[in-house]
């Protein structure tokens, strides 16, 4: 890290660039956007590439979103993403804060607990999401156990990619 | 990996309220969130311009690329098809073979069916075209089966119209925007088709499962259920889809319902045919200027359909 900083004085505080906000945000909603790739699939459901770049920036550069930043690219999710308004709105914003939470007691952090935390939070949207969406009596529970699965196996790839997006993006 | 940067802003007491209006911006957020997921599970239609405003945004890139994709995905499917030619001419044969005597018992019936129907000056509602155009995209990573066709409003695309591809039925229209709209495919969990066997017309409801599947259930308690094989068609019950539009094949039965696969494979579907309701809902009601009494008559006469 650079040199020592004064005590109170925020290091980001004097060189912020609107790219180091604008390339997490834009990058997000890029990831809703996928959705409108015209590749239509029957059966099989799409990762949620939108709360997986939110989650990935999330746990690697905490101070690359605003706590509040989940409200708006899941007003932007919304919008594109079929599911009834205001869930990922909720539900982003709640991950939010249950990440907020572990961060307080799990300083030391190494990439398999990241994971872990993205795991449970994209099982937790995507199950809650399933139950606001759609009547219990769907069966959907198959190809969303499988869509859980393999968005969470994708994370790590997700992660690598917002890697290399930070390193564009603290390039001053 | 190192802790992350100390998110403390120190002793500046600026800092401090800004951490903490971000707190509850984020908390207000989540409730307004809340609200917005209450009114929609209430009026599932309340944010539609909202959502077809960004639409309209999205349906000219989905456009763009989906010549690109349609190529890609074609690709294996090209493959396929060279390495199975030999077998499919082989299958194909015989399939006219058999088929022949089909055509013609048809043709015959078909001739009498023009004669009597003549005879009966029985006349048919045809339900014409409104528009025809492309899905570009799918609700993908979401458990909802929703679908954007490439026509609205300014192509005369409404709320409520049956749409249909060269397979089969695909679903109805949900949301229209100027240039855009939004389908309800038949796999969707909150779709009800009403339908009926091809072979006999015993008349069943078709609905989605939300995995690309719909599950065929009998009206009345002691029908049959249909076998596996059987076609069913759209019945025109209930108005909104025309008749005879082919539906779904039954794959296996169940207990108390079977399981079919839709004809038009929103997969493999590109155009679609919006298609006029067939019996269109009445115009609302005129409201009443002094609350009728029990029994008396509406003050204007109903406008009949």
């Amino acid at each position: 890290m650079s040199a020592i900083v004064p005590m109170g004085v925020d290091p980001d505080a004097r060189r912020v660039s609107p790219r180091t906000w604008i390339i997490p945000a834009v990058s997000v909603m890029l990831g809703s956007l996928v959705t409108i790739i015209p590749v239509i699939f029957p059966g099989g459901l799409l990762p949620p590439f939108g709360l997986m770049m939110l989650l990935a920036w999330r746990l690697l550069r905490p101070e690359s979103l605003k706590i509040w930043s989940p409200v708006l690219l899941g007003l932007f999710d919304d919008l594109l993403s079929g599911q009834p308004f205001g869930s990922a709105i909720l539900l982003w914003t709640i991950c939010f804060f249950v990440i907020e939470l572990i961060e307080i007691r799990l300083v030391f952090r190494d990439f398999w607990q990241d994971w872990l935390i993205a795991a449970g939070a994209i099982g937790f949207v995507l199950l809650a999401g399933r139950a606001l969406a759609s009547p219990i009596a769907a069966h959907v529970d198959t190809i969303l156990a499988l869509q859980i699965l393999v968005s969470i196996l994708l994370f790590p790839l997700i992660a690598r990619f917002v890697g290399r997006l930070d390193r564009v993006r603290l390039r001053a | 990996m190192a802790p992350p940067k100390n998110r403390r802003p120190g002793f500046s007491r600026r800092a401090q309220y800004g951490l903490f209006l971000g707190y509850v911006i984020a908390a207000a957020g989540a409730l307004v969130g809340a609200i917005l997921l209450v009114v929609s599970a209430i009026d599932p239609t309340g944010f539609a311009s909202l959502r077809m405003a960004a639409a309209e945004a999205t349906a000219p890139v989905s456009t763009a690329f989906s010549s690109v994709t349609r190529g890609l995905v074609s690709i294996p499917q090209a493959i396929g098809d060279h390495f199975g030619t030999v077998s499919e001419n082989r299958r194909l044969k015989k399939q006219i073979t058999d088929n022949r005597e089909l055509l013609m018992r048809a043709r015959t019936l078909a001739y009498d069916n023009r004669r009597l129907k003549t005879l009966l000056a029985l006349r048919e509602r045809t339900s014409d075209a409104v528009a025809v155009a492309r899905i570009v995209s799918s609700s993908a990573s979401s458990t909802r089966r929703f679908g954007l066709l490439n026509a609205g409003r300014s192509q005369g695309v409404r709320e409520g119209q049956p749409v249909r591809g060269p397979e089969g039925l695909i679903g109805r229209v949900l949301e229209a925007g100027p240039d855009v709209a939004r389908i309800l495919f038949i796999t969707d969990p909150d779709s009800v088709v009403p339908v009926r066997r091809t072979r006999d017309g015993l008349p069943a409801i078709a609905t989605g499962r939300g995995d690309g599947l719909v599950e065929i259930k009998p009206v009345s308690m002691g029908d049959p259920l249909p076998k596996p094989g059987d076609v069913l068609m759209s019945s025109g019950t209930g108005g909104i889809y025309p008749p005879d539009i082919p539906v779904a094949r039954v794959l296996r039965v169940g207990r108390d319902s079977a399981i079919a696969r839709p004809f038009a494979q929103p997969g493999t579907l590109d155009v679609a045919m919006v298609q006029r309701a067939f019996f269109p809902l009445p115009p609302p009601l005129p409201p009443s200027q002094n609350a009728p009494a029990a029994g008396a008559m509406p003050p204007t006469p109903a406008p009949t359909p």
